[in-house]
C-alpha cells in the first residue's frame, strides 16, 4: 500500500512549499497546495479504512528510512497502518481537510494566511507520522512534532503577549510528560531490547512477575513502564495535574482548536494507551491509574465549564473532560469504547469548534458568552450545526432506535465501567455519570446563552468598537452626527447595539454540514463495527478487545443503563430553568455560594499554584545560582580571587594584564623544553 | 586511502593562508581565508568518502620521526574524523560571519583564524601525545587573541578568564604526559590506549587530564569563563569556541580519560555523574534568567556538554555514540545560534534581548532558520539535537535511572529557557523601531544558514552517515571501558517465575537487563 506514503507526506511537502514560499507565493496558492493535499490524503485514507471495516485488509508496515543504528539498538522511519491507524487517519485526514476548507473563510482577513496553513499541514504530517509509527521513537517524534506545531498554532498570532504565554506553556507543560515518556521507553529498551511496537507488545506477557528497579527502589517492571509511558500521555492529552495547557492554547485561532486541540493531537495520549494496551494490560495497578487519572479529570474538568464565560474554554474544558472518559474507558479495559468515543467525539468536538469560530466570526470577534444571546435568528445554520453537537456531546438516543454520535459512545464506556466490577470501576462511573450531567448542564447552557435569550451584545467591546467604526465610516461620509446619535440610542434598548451578525460564508458553512452528519450519524453506523460481539474480527489485535467485558455490559442492571439518559436530561433541564425560565438563577447562586464559584472560576487554582510551586521558584533559583553562585561564590573565590593574589604579588595588574600571553606562552615553552629534556635524557 | 598525505595538507593550506592573510589587507585576506577554508572542507570530505569504514582503526596515518622520540604522526580513527570534518564545515562559515563585520587589524584576525584552524584539525589528526599537546594548548592562543583584540567592551577580563583557567588544567595534564610517558616508555596515543597502567597511578592521571578536559567542556563547576569569553567574543569566535574548541574536552575524555585509565573513569564516575547532572539544572536555571543572548546560549552549551559527560561515563554503548553525536550536533546547533544572534547583532549591535522584539515581521525567514536551531537545541526529534540526546540518556539509563531522570530534566528547562529567548527576540510586537527596521537576510547570510539547517536535518533523520564511521571506535571503546561500567540499578528480576520460565516466553535475547 503505497498510498499511505502519499497520504502521509503529501501534506508536509505542501506545508515545506507554502512555508518557504509564505508571501511570495501568496495567499491562495498557499491554500490550494495545503488544502488539496489534505483532500487527497483523506480521499486516499478512506478506502483503507473501508476496507478494514469489510474485514479485508491486512496490517501493512512500509519502510521508508534507517534511522538509527546504535548497538543492538535499532528503529527506522516505517508507516504502519493496522485497524487502529485506520481508525485515526480517517479521523485525522477528514477533519484536517474541513479544517483546512473552513479556514478559507475563517482567515480570509488574515495577512499571514501562507504561514498559517503550513503550519496545518505541519501539524497533519507530524500527526500522521505519530498514528502509523511501528516503533516507540517515530510515536515520539509525532508526538514532538504535532506538538511544535501546536506551538506555532498556538502563537500564530505572536504579537499578543498572551498567545506567546499560552504557546510556551504549552511546550513546556508538554516536556513534562515527555519526560515520562523518555524514560519510558528508556525502561522499554531496557527490559525489551527494543522499541518496535509489535514486538513489545508480543512480548509483554513475558513480564508477569518480574520487577523492576527505578529511583533505587524496585517495583513491578510493568507498572513502571505503563505509568511511565502514561505521564507522558497526560502531558498531551491534558489529563489532570498537566492540563493547564490547554484551556490557554485557546489562544490559537478556532480552526486550530477544532483540529488540534479537539479532534486530534489532544487525544494522541489515548491512541498510545491503546495501541500499546497488550503492555497495559500486564499492570494492573497501571490500569487503575489511567482509570483514576481519567476519572478524575472528566468530573474535574466538568466542574469547571460550568463557570466559564468564554465560549471556546467551556468547549476546551468539555474537551479535557471527554478525553477523560477515553481514559477511564482504557483503563478498564474497554479500549475499543477508547477508540469510539475518540472517533465519535472527534467529530462533535470538532464540530462544536467550528460552529463556536462561526459564532465569534459573526460577532465581531466577541469570545464571551455574556455577551451573546437571540443568536439564532441571525445565523440559523450555524444553529443547527450546534445544536447538533449538542444533541451529540450530551448523548441523547434512544437505545435500538437511534442515537447521536456521543449517545453510543459515552453510555458504552460508562456500562463498561461499571460492569468491571471493580471498586475503581465504580468509582469511574460514578464520576463519569456526574460528569455527564454536568456536561448536559453547560453544553445547554453555552447553546441558551449563545442562541436564546434577548441580545446582550451592546456590552461587548468588540460590538461597541464594530458598530462605532461602522458609524465612524458613515459620519465620515455623510457627516450627519445628529442621526447617528439617534440611530445608537435606538439600538440601546434592544441590546444589539445595532449590530447585525451575518451568517458565515459557504466555505465555512460545508464542513460544519460534514461534521454535522459526523455528529448525528457516526455513532449509529459504527457502533456495530467498533462495540459488539464481532469487534475482535474489525480489531484483529490491533488493540485488546475484552469479549468478557463486552459481554458484562450486556447484563448490567436496568438503572445503569438509564442513568446516562437521566442525568443528560436533569442536566438539560437544570439550564433551560436557569438560563431560559429564571435567569436571575445563577447571580443567586453565585451570591449563595461565592466561595465554590470562584473556585471553579478559577480552575480550582492550578495556574496560582504552579506558579507559586514551581515558575516563581525556578526563575528565582536561577538568578541566585547565577549571582550568589557563578559570580558570588566560584568567580570571587576562583578567577577574580586568583587575580586578586597575583596581583598584589606582582605589584600592578597594569603590568599583568599584558603580561597574560607571555606567560601562555612560557608556559608552552617550559612545557616544551620538558619534553626535549626527556626525549634527550632517555 | 588516498595518494597523498592528506593530513599533513589539510593542515599545511590554513597554515599557509594564514601567512598570507598576515601581510595582506582586508579583502585580500578575507578573500584568501575563504579560498582556503573551502579548499580545506573539500579535503575534509574527501577524507570522509576515502574513509574506510570497517577497515583498520588507524588510517591515512603519516609518521616523520622529527627528532629522537619526538615524531611528526598523524593518523585518525572514525571519531577524529567527524570532528575534523566538524572543523572544517564550520571554518568557512566562520569566515562568512566575519566579512563585514571584522575592520580593524583585518590581515590578522584571519590568520589567526587560519591557524587556529590548523591546530584544531592538529588536534585531532595528532598521535603522538606531545603532538596533541602542543596543538591542544596552542590552539587556545589565537582564540585568546580574538577575544582579546577583537572582543567586546570587557574583553580584557574576558581573555584573562579563559586564560586562568585552561592554564590550571594545562599544567597539570602537561606533568601527567609526562609521567606517563616515561612509565610507558612510548609517545604513541594509540599504543598508550591501549597500556595498561597500574590503578593506583590511573587515579591520579585521570585527575590531572581531568582538571583539563573538564575546563574545556566546561563542566560545572568551573564553567564560568564560557560565558564572558562567549559574550566578549566576535561572533565566528563564539562559533568557533561552542562549534570546535568545547569539543576538545569531549575529545580528550574519549581518547585519553576513558581508553587510557578505564580504572579509575570507573571510579570517578558517580562524580562525574554529578558534577553533570547538577550542570544540567544549575545551568538550565541560570540560562532562565538571562538578559543577554549569548551569554544564554553559552549556559544552554553547559547544560548541553553535561549530556556529553553523562553519555560518556555510562561506559556502554549508546551512551558513547550518543555522546559523539551530541557533540556534533551542539558543534552544528550552537555554532548556529550564535550565527543567528550575531545576524542581528550586525544589525543592532547589542545583545540586549529587551531590544529585539517581534522580528517575525520583518525578518521571517530569519525567524524560520531561528527556529529551526531553537528546536534543534531543544532536541526536537528529527533535527540533530534530538538523536544524540536521546542515545545518551539512553545510555545512562542503562546505568541509573535516577541519573536519567535528573539529566532528562533538561528537555524541559531546555525547551523552557530557548522558547522564552525565541518568544522574546522573534515574537511579541514591534517595541522597537531600529529593530524594526531591521531587514531579514541577505545572500551572505542566507549562503550560511542553509548548510547549517541542512546539517542539522541530516543529521536529524540520517544520522548512520555520520555515527557509521565511528560504530567500529566506539566499539572498541566500549570493550576497553567494559570493565568500568557499573551495575545498572534498573536490572530486571524475576519474582515467582524462574529466569529460564521467563527468558523462555520473552525470547532469551530480549532480556538485555536481565544480564
Amino acid at each position: 500500500m503505497s498510498h499511505i506514503l502519499i497520504i502521509v507526506f503529501a501534506p508536509l511537502v505542501a506545508a515545506i512549499i507554502a512555508g518557504l514560499g509564505n508571501k511570495r507565493l501568496g495567499a491562495v496558492p498557499s491554500k490550494l497546495i495545503t488544502t488539496g493535499a489534505l483532500f487527497v490524503s483523506c480521499a486516499l485514507s478512506w478506502p483503507i479504512f473501508l476496507a478494514f471495516l469489510g474485514g479485508h485488509a491486512e496490517t501493512t508496515v512500509t519502510p521508508v528510512l534507517n534511522w538509527v543504528h546504535s548497538g543492538d539498538l535499532n528503529f527506522a522511519w516505517a508507516l504502519q497502518v493496522d485497524t487502529l491507524t485506520a481508525v485515526m487517519l480517517v479521523v485525522v485526514t477528514s477533519v484536517s481537510a474541513l479544517v483546512h476548507l473552513y479556514s478559507w473563510g475563517y482567515m480570509s482577513e488574515d495577512p499571514d494566511q501562507p504561514r498559517f496553513f503550513a503550519y496545518l499541514s505541519l501539524f497533519t504530517f507530524a500527526m500522521l507520522m505519530l498514528v502509523t509509527a511501528n516503533n516507540l521513537v517515530q510515536m515520539f517524534f509525532g508526538w514532538e512534532g504535532v506538538g511544535l506545531a501546536s506551538y506555532l498554532l498556538i502563537g500564530f498570532w505572536f504579537r499578543k503577549p498572551s498567545a506567546n504565554a499560552a504557546a510556551m506553556k504549552a511546550f513546556v507543560v508538554n516536556r513534562v510528560g515527555d519526560l515520562g515518556f523518555m524514560l519510558g521507553i528508556f525502561g522499554v529498551f531496557l527490559v525489551f531490547g527494543t522499541v518496535s511496537i509489535p514486538v513489545i507488545l508480543h512480548e509483554a506477557p513475558g513480564l508477569a512477575g518480574t520487577t523492576i528497579g527505578f529511583l533505587g527502589f524496585r517495583f513491578d517492571t510493568a507498572t513502571v513502564l505503563c505509568i511511565l509511558l502514561f505521564i507522558g500521555a497526560m502531558g498531551k492529552s491534558a489529563q489532570l495535574g498537566l492540563h493547564t495547557w490547554l484551556p490557554d492554547a485557546m489562544e490559537g485561532p478556532t480552526p486550530v482548536s477544532a483540529l488540534i486541540h479537539a479532534a486530534t493531537m489532544v487525544t494522541a495520549g489515548v491512541f498510545m494507551v491503546c495501541r500499546l494496551s497488550p503492555l497495559f494490560e500486564q499492570s494492573q495497578t497501571a490500569l487503575n491509574f489511567v482509570t483514576f487519572i481519567g476519572a478524575a479529570t472528566c468530573f474535574f474538568a466538568a466542574t469547571i465549564g460550568t463557570t466559564q464565560t468564554d465560549i471556546k474554554r467551556v468547549i476546551a474544558y468539555s474537551t479535557c473532560s471527554q478525553l477523560g472518559y477515553m481514559f477511564f474507558a482504557a483503563g478498564v479495559g474497554a479500549y475499543g469504547g477508547a477508540m469510539f468515543h475518540l472517533f465519535t467525539h472527534a467529530f462533535f468536538k470538532a464540530l462544536l469548534f467550528l460552529g463556536a469560530g462561526s459564532v465569534i466570526h459573526a460577532m465581531h470577534h466577541e469570545q464571551d458568552m455574556r455577551y451573546y444571546g437571540g443568536l439564532w435568528k441571525k445565523i440559523p445554520l450555524t444553529f443547527i450545526a450546534m445544536t447538533a453537537g449538542t444533541l451529540a456531546i450530551t448523548g441523547v438516543g434512544i437505545d435500538d432506535v437511534f442515537g447521536f454520535a456521543g449517545f453510543y459512545s459515552k453510555d458504552a464506556i460508562l456500562e463498561a465501567a461499571y460492569a468491571r466490577g471493580t471498586d475503581i470501576g465504580l468509582f469511574a462511573f460514578a464520576l463519569g455519570v456526574f460528569a455527564a450531567l454536568l456536561t448536559s448542564f453547560y453544553s445547554w447552557r453555552l447553546v441558551f446563552l449563545t442562541f436564546f435569550g434577548k441580545p446582550r451584545w451592546d456590552q461587548s467591546e468588540h460590538i461597541q468598537h464594530a458598530v462605532h467604526d461602522a458609524h465612524g465610516h458613515d459620519d465620515h461620509a455623510h457627516h450627519d452626527h445628529g442621526h447617528d446619535g439617534h440611530a445608537h440610542h435606538d439600538h440601546a434598548s434592544d441590546g444589539t447595539a445595532g449590530y447585525h451578525p451575518h451568517e458565515s460564508p459557504l466555505n465555512m458553512l460545508v464542513p460544519l454540514g460534514v461534521l454535522s452528519l459526523g455528529a448525528v450519524f457516526a455513532g449509529f453506523v459504527f457502533a456495530p463495527q467498533f462495540l459488539s460481539e464481532g469487534s475482535g474480527e474489525f480489531w484483529k489485535g490491533a488493540l485488546v478487545f475484552n469479549e468478557h467485558l463486552l459481554h458484562a455490559m450486556h447484563h448490567v442492571p436496568g438503572w445503569v443503563k438509564l442513568a446516562p439518559a437521566g442525568v443528560m436530561l436533569t442536566g438539560l433541564a437544570i439550564a433551560y430553568y436557569a438560563y431560559m425560565v429564571n435567569t436571575a438563577l445563577p447571580a443567586a447562586f453565585v451570591r449563595q455560594f461565592g466561595f465554590l464559584y470562584r473556585f471553579l472560576l478559577n480552575k480550582w487554582y492550578f495556574d496560582e499554584l504552579y506558579d507559586a510551586v514551581f515558575v516563581r521558584p525556578a526563575m528565582w533559583l536561577g538568578r541566585f545560582f547565577w549571582n550568589v553562585g557563578d559570580i558570588g561564590i566560584i568567580d570571587t573565590f576562583g578567577p577574580n580571587g586568583v587575580a586578586k593574589v597575583v596581583a598584589l604579588a606582582s605589584r600592578g595588574a597594569v603590568r599583568l594584564q599584558s603580561g597574560y600571553l607571555y606567560s601562555y606562552a612560557l608556559v608552552m615553552l617550559v612545557g616544551l623544553v620538558g619534553a626535549i629534556s626527556w626525549v634527550i635524557a632517555r | 586511502m588516498i595518494g597523498f598525505p592528506i593530513l599533513s595538507l589539510m593542515l599545511l593550506v590554513p597554515l599557509v593562508g594564514a601567512v598570507i592573510s598576515l601581510v595582506s589587507d582586508r579583502k585580500t585576506a578575507r578573500l584568501v581565508a575563504l579560498a582556503a577554508t573551502l579548499v580545506d572542507f573539500v579535503l575534509g570530505v574527501l577524507l570522509w568518502t576515502h574513509y574506510d569504514i570497517g577497515g583498520a582503526q588507524w588510517q591515512f596515518r603519516e609518521h616523520a620521526a622529527v627528532f629522537a622520540g619526538f615524531d611528526w604522526k598523524l593518523g585518525i580513527d572514525g571519531i577524529a574524523l567527524m570532528l575534523i570534518v566538524l572543523t572544517v564545515f564550520l571554518m568557512p562559515v566562520c569566515i562568512g560571519a566575519s566579512w563585514n563585520s571584522i575592520e580593524k587589524r583585518a590581515g590578522e584576525y584571519y590568520a589567526a583564524f587560519l591557524f587556529m584552524e590548523t591546530l584544531m584539525i592538529g588536534v585531532f589528526a595528532a598521535q603522538d601525545l606531545f603532538l596533541f599537546y602542543i596543538m591542544f594548548e596552542a590552539g587556545l592562543i589565537p582564540m585568546y587573541l580574538i577575544i582579546g583584540i577583537w572582543g567586546g567592551a570587557n574583553r580584557i577580563y574576558a581573555s584573562y578568564k579563559f586564560f586562568l583557567y585552561t592554564l590550571l588544567g594545562s599544567v597539570l595534564m602537561l606533568i601527567a604526559m609526562f609521567w606517563m610517558a616515561n612509565a610507558a616508555g612510548t609517545t604513541d596515543i594509540p599504543t598508550l590506549m591501549e597500556y595498561d597502567f597500574p590503578p593506583q597511578a590511573q587515579t591520579w592521571l585521570f585527575l590531572a587530564f581531568f582538571a583539563s578536559f573538564a575546563v574545556k567542556m566546561p563542566m560545572w563547576p568551573v564553567h564560568t569563563w564560557l560565558p564572558d569569553a562567549h559574550v566578549q567574543a566576535p561572533t565566528a569566535g563564539s562559533v568557533i569556541l561552542a562549534g570546535v574548541l568545547l569539543k576538545m574536552g569531549g575529545y580528550g575524555f574519549i581518547r585519553f580519560s576513558l581508553p587510557m585509565f578505564p580504572i579509575a573513569s570507573a571510579h570517578f564516575a558517580p562524580m562525574v555523574w554529578g558534577l553533570s547532572i547538577a550542570a544540567v539544572v544549575i545551568t538550565s536555571l541560570i540560562a532562565l534568567v538571562q538578559n543577554d543572548m549569548k551569554k544564554l546560549i553559552a549556559y544552554s552549551s553547559v547544560a548541553h556538554m553535561a549530556i556529553v559527560t553523562v553519555g560518556l561515563f555510562a561506559f556502554n554503548r549508546q551512551g558513547l555514540e550518543g555522546s559523539m553525536v551530541v557533540m556534533l550536533s551542539h558543534g552544528i546547533v550552537s555554532g548556529a545560534l550564535f550565527l543567528a544572534v550575531g545576524v542581528i547583532y550586525d544589525r543592532l549591535h547589542t545583545r540586549e534581548i529587551v531590544r529585539y522584539g517581534g522580528l517575525a515581521i520583518n525578518m521571517p525567514y530569519y525567524a524560520l532558520f531561528f527556529l529551526l536551531f531553537t528546536m534543534a537545541s531543544i532536541g526536537l526529534p528529527g533535527t540533530s539535537g534530538f538523536v544524540g540526546e536521546f542515545l545518551s540518556l539512553l545510555g545512562i539509563y542503562k546505568e541509573s535511572s535516577l541519573i536519567a531522570l535528573v539529566a532528562t530534566t533538561g528537555i524541559i528547562l531546555g525547551a523552557a529557557y530557548m522558547l522564552y529567548l525565541y518568544r522574546r527576540v522573534v515574537f511579541g510586537d514591534q517595541k522597537n523601531a531600529d529593530a524594526a527596521a531591521m531587514p531579514d537576510l541577505d545572500f551572505r547570510e542566507w549562503a550560511m544558514m542553509v548548510p547549517l539547517a541542512a546539517a542539522v536535518l541530516w543529521m536529524g533523520v540520517y544520522p548512520e552517515s555520520f555515527i557509521a564511521p565511528m560504530r567500529k571506535d566506539i566499539g572498541t571503546l566500549e570493550a576497553r571501558v567494559a570493565i568500568a561500567r557499573p551495575k545498572g540499578d534498573a536490572d530486571v528480576k524475576f519474582g515467582g517465575k524462574t529466569p529460564a520460565a521467563v527468558a523462555a516466553t520473552l525470547g532469551s535475547a530480549q532480556l538485555k537487563g536481565a544480564k
